[in-house]
């Protein structure tokens, strides 16, 4: 098992008194491995931002407990933590220079001069911004400015990088390019990343687990394709991806769906009665309305996204199901509004959600 | 670019350039015969000789400008150097530079407790700090005056405590007017640092504590350097008007330990040498406009670090 790096054991954080207090964290209790990038994800709100400023030390749990590699550092103020952020606003020092932000962190903890510019080089480097040592941080784009607070936060070598969406503030182009940076500069530092995001795009593509967030609670935690094909509850999958949900009743160890038809699905959960199951517009094969074992279904209206192609149905008992499909030539298929189909859910994409 | 003006377009450019001028006559000429014209006046008047009676001879001088450092002897005429008016100067330049460090000492935190208050709390809190400026300065010495004085309730206060045996004797010295002059002036401190304070973007401190910063370190290499602009800016504007102080150390000084504004009021009036009065207020100007070069050249920087 990997050693833990961070961890918050049953973290309550209420904000204001009495009636109109709030709980932004209720209970939570999430552990962080060494060398991971741990994605903590969920709406604004859920509470994600809260949990990362208990880790920094910018604010104090109302209960529970902060550990850093073992040690409780739940009453550590931000400065005597080996744990650094970047900020989403970046909150570079605009009167410091690019390299004097870099080395900044390093000068606080009374480094050696000749440390603090062999580090402050190096990070410069990784963040590929030699050029810029001597600018003044108003004469950066955003993009630089996203750089320099990267550079700047993992100067001091923490054991924890915090990064509250720091991506949030680039546009499109950028917000890729800078993933796949962010993904490179871990590998090579191997530094613990907790990163927080409500895009569930960038979650998936550059985490090793995700923590799904809802109301101040962690509903879910796992590598990306288990949240994906996993999802616990109507919320994660309905948060992370599309999901078509259904009506479906367990009996004898059997899942029937409301629509009809028997189908087969990977783990029942030891349930039994009304359930609401979810399968992925992608595992949802459109063939002719007479194929053995199809559920019978009727094409509502097609949307086009490009490479691919929605096709909204409504099956027997009314409820509705999206199917995506790589885009037809022809637009759609030959299939008019209202045409029978038939549909077959592949094998172990039926998921049964807990309630 | 756009084509040259056809002949009507230039025309119209004229027009407005001529009106342009007219219109600014008045401003023009206030500030010549308000402005300009008495500062000649002064600058004429310090290179003549003294008039007898006050006023001034037409005889060509440099006294003006020599009396401020060097005295001539009533008796055998030789020269000395003019230690009254070097002690003068030095305690102009001592107590304008001590008000200035007292207002920055007490300014700074109450600006940041007034920009930490709740955005609809803060016009109140600066309406308070403001309210004394509303007084007349006469009035408002005088009332420092009362409380500071042997009878006053300072010394009553501090006599009922038991915290001393006699009353402290504080009228009449650079401490009265070092009180009344901090008292006078801590506006002028509050009201600039406030403007930089309030826009100080508070997410900063985060990011210092954040990076390993202490709280004189977070003093030191962030707020201070952040806040620059409004400190050299308060700092002039206190320590202007206090050089040429007159009021104040006329009345807590008891008109004998005499400020540069005094001095040069005794060379038009008792002293009769207008033309040391007239190169000592060239000197003082001179001083001033040394102090907002710096301020210029700060802000001027600074915009340029971006």
């Amino acid at each position: 098992m990997a050693e833990v790096a961070v961890e918050a054991r049953d973290a309550v954080k209420t904000f204001g008194q009495g009636a109109a207090a709030v709980r932004a964290l209720d209970n939570v209790s999430v552990r962080i491995d060494k060398g991971e990038f741990f994605t903590l994800l969920g709406p604004s709100g859920c509470g994600k931002t809260t949990l990362l400023r208990l880790i920094a030390g910018f604010e104090t749990p109302t209960s529970g407990q902060i550990l850093l590699n073992g040690a409780d550092i739940t009453a550590l103020p931000p400065n005597r933590r080996a744990v650094n952020t970047v900020f989403q606003s970046y909150a570079l020092f605009p009167h410091l220079s690019v390299a004097q932000n870099i080395g900044f962190g390093l000068e606080m903890l009374r480094r050696p001069r000749a440390e603090i510019a062999a580090t402050t080089e190096r990070m410069l480097a990784l963040v590929r911004m030699e050029e810029f040592a001597s600018r003044k941080i108003a004469q950066l784009s955003g993009g630089q400015q996203q750089r320099v607070a990267l550079a700047r936060a993992l100067a001091p070598q923490p054991s924890v990088l915090l990064l509250d969406e720091p991506l949030s503030a680039l546009d499109l182009k950028l917000r890729k390019e800078m993933q796949v940076e962010l993904k490179r500069l871990q590998s090579e530092t191997g530094i613990t990343f907790v990163f927080v995001t409500h895009d569930q795009e960038e979650a998936l593509t550059m985490s090793d687990r995700i923590g799904v967030m809802r109301a101040g609670q962690v509903l879910q935690i796992g590598r990306p394709v288990e949240i994906y094909t996993r999802p616990a509850n109507r919320f994660v999958a309905g948060f992370i991806g599309e999901s078509n949900f259904l009506p479906a009743q367990i009996a004898g160890g059997r899942l029937r769906l409301a629509a009809g038809g028997e189908i087969a699905a990977d783990d029942l959960r030891g349930r039994s009665g009304a359930v609401t199951v979810t399968v992925r517009p992608e595992q949802v094969r459109m063939v002719a309305a007479d194929a053995p074992g199809a559920l019978p279904a009727k094409v509502r209206a097609w949307v086009y996204f490009g490479t691919d192609t929605h096709c909204h149905l409504t099956l027997a008992d009314g409820s509705e199901v999206v199917a995506r499909l790589a885009s037809p030539a022809s637009g759609d298929a030959g299939l008019q509004a209202g045409a029978s189909v038939g549909l077959i859910l592949a094998p172990g994409s039926v998921q049964v959600l807990e309630d | 670019m756009a084509a040259r003006g056809t002949g009507l377009e230039d025309r119209a450019r004229s027009a407005a350039t001529r009106n342009g001028w007219a219109l600014s006559a008045p401003a023009l000429i206030l500030l010549t015969i308000g402005a300009a014209g008495p500062l000649v006046i002064v600058l004429a008047y310090s290179f003549l000789s003294p008039g007898q009676y006050g006023n001034v001879e037409w005889r060509f001088s440099l006294d003006g400008w020599t009396g401020i450092v060097v005295t001539r002897d009533i008796f055998d005429g030789t020269l000395r150097l003019a230690d009254a008016h070097l002690t003068i100067f030095w305690r102009s330049v001592k107590l304008s530079l001590l008000t200035t460090v007292i207002t920055f000492a007490v300014g700074f935190p109450t600006a940041w407790f007034i920009a930490t208050r709740p955005p609809k709390a803060r016009p109140i809190w600066l309406f308070l700090i403001t309210i004394p400026f509303w007084t007349n300065l006469l009035i408002r010495t005088f009332a420092i005056n009362q409380v500071i004085r042997n009878e006053g309730l300072l010394n009553a206060v501090l006599l009922k405590l038991g915290l001393i045996a006699a009353p402290l004797q504080i009228t009449y010295t650079d401490t009265a007017v070092l009180i009344g002059m901090v008292y006078v002036y801590l506006p002028l401190m509050v009201l600039p640092l406030y403007a930089v304070i309030d826009r100080f973007d508070t997410r900063l401190l985060e990011a210092g504590y954040d990076l390993y910063a202490g709280r004189v370190q977070m003093l030191r290499r962030v707020i201070l350097p952040i806040i620059r602009p409004g400190i050299v800016a308060g700092s002039i504007l206190v320590f202007v008007p206090c050089l040429g102080a007159y009021v104040t150390p006329r009345i807590l000084g008891g008109g004998k330990l005499m400020m540069i504004g005094n001095f040069i009021e005794l060379q038009f009036g008792q002293g009769r040498n207008w033309p040391l009065g007239a190169a000592i207020s060239i000197l003082l100007l001179v001083v001033v406009m040394i102090a907002l070069l710096i301020y210029v050249r700060t802000l001027s920087n600074e915009r340029k670090d971006g």
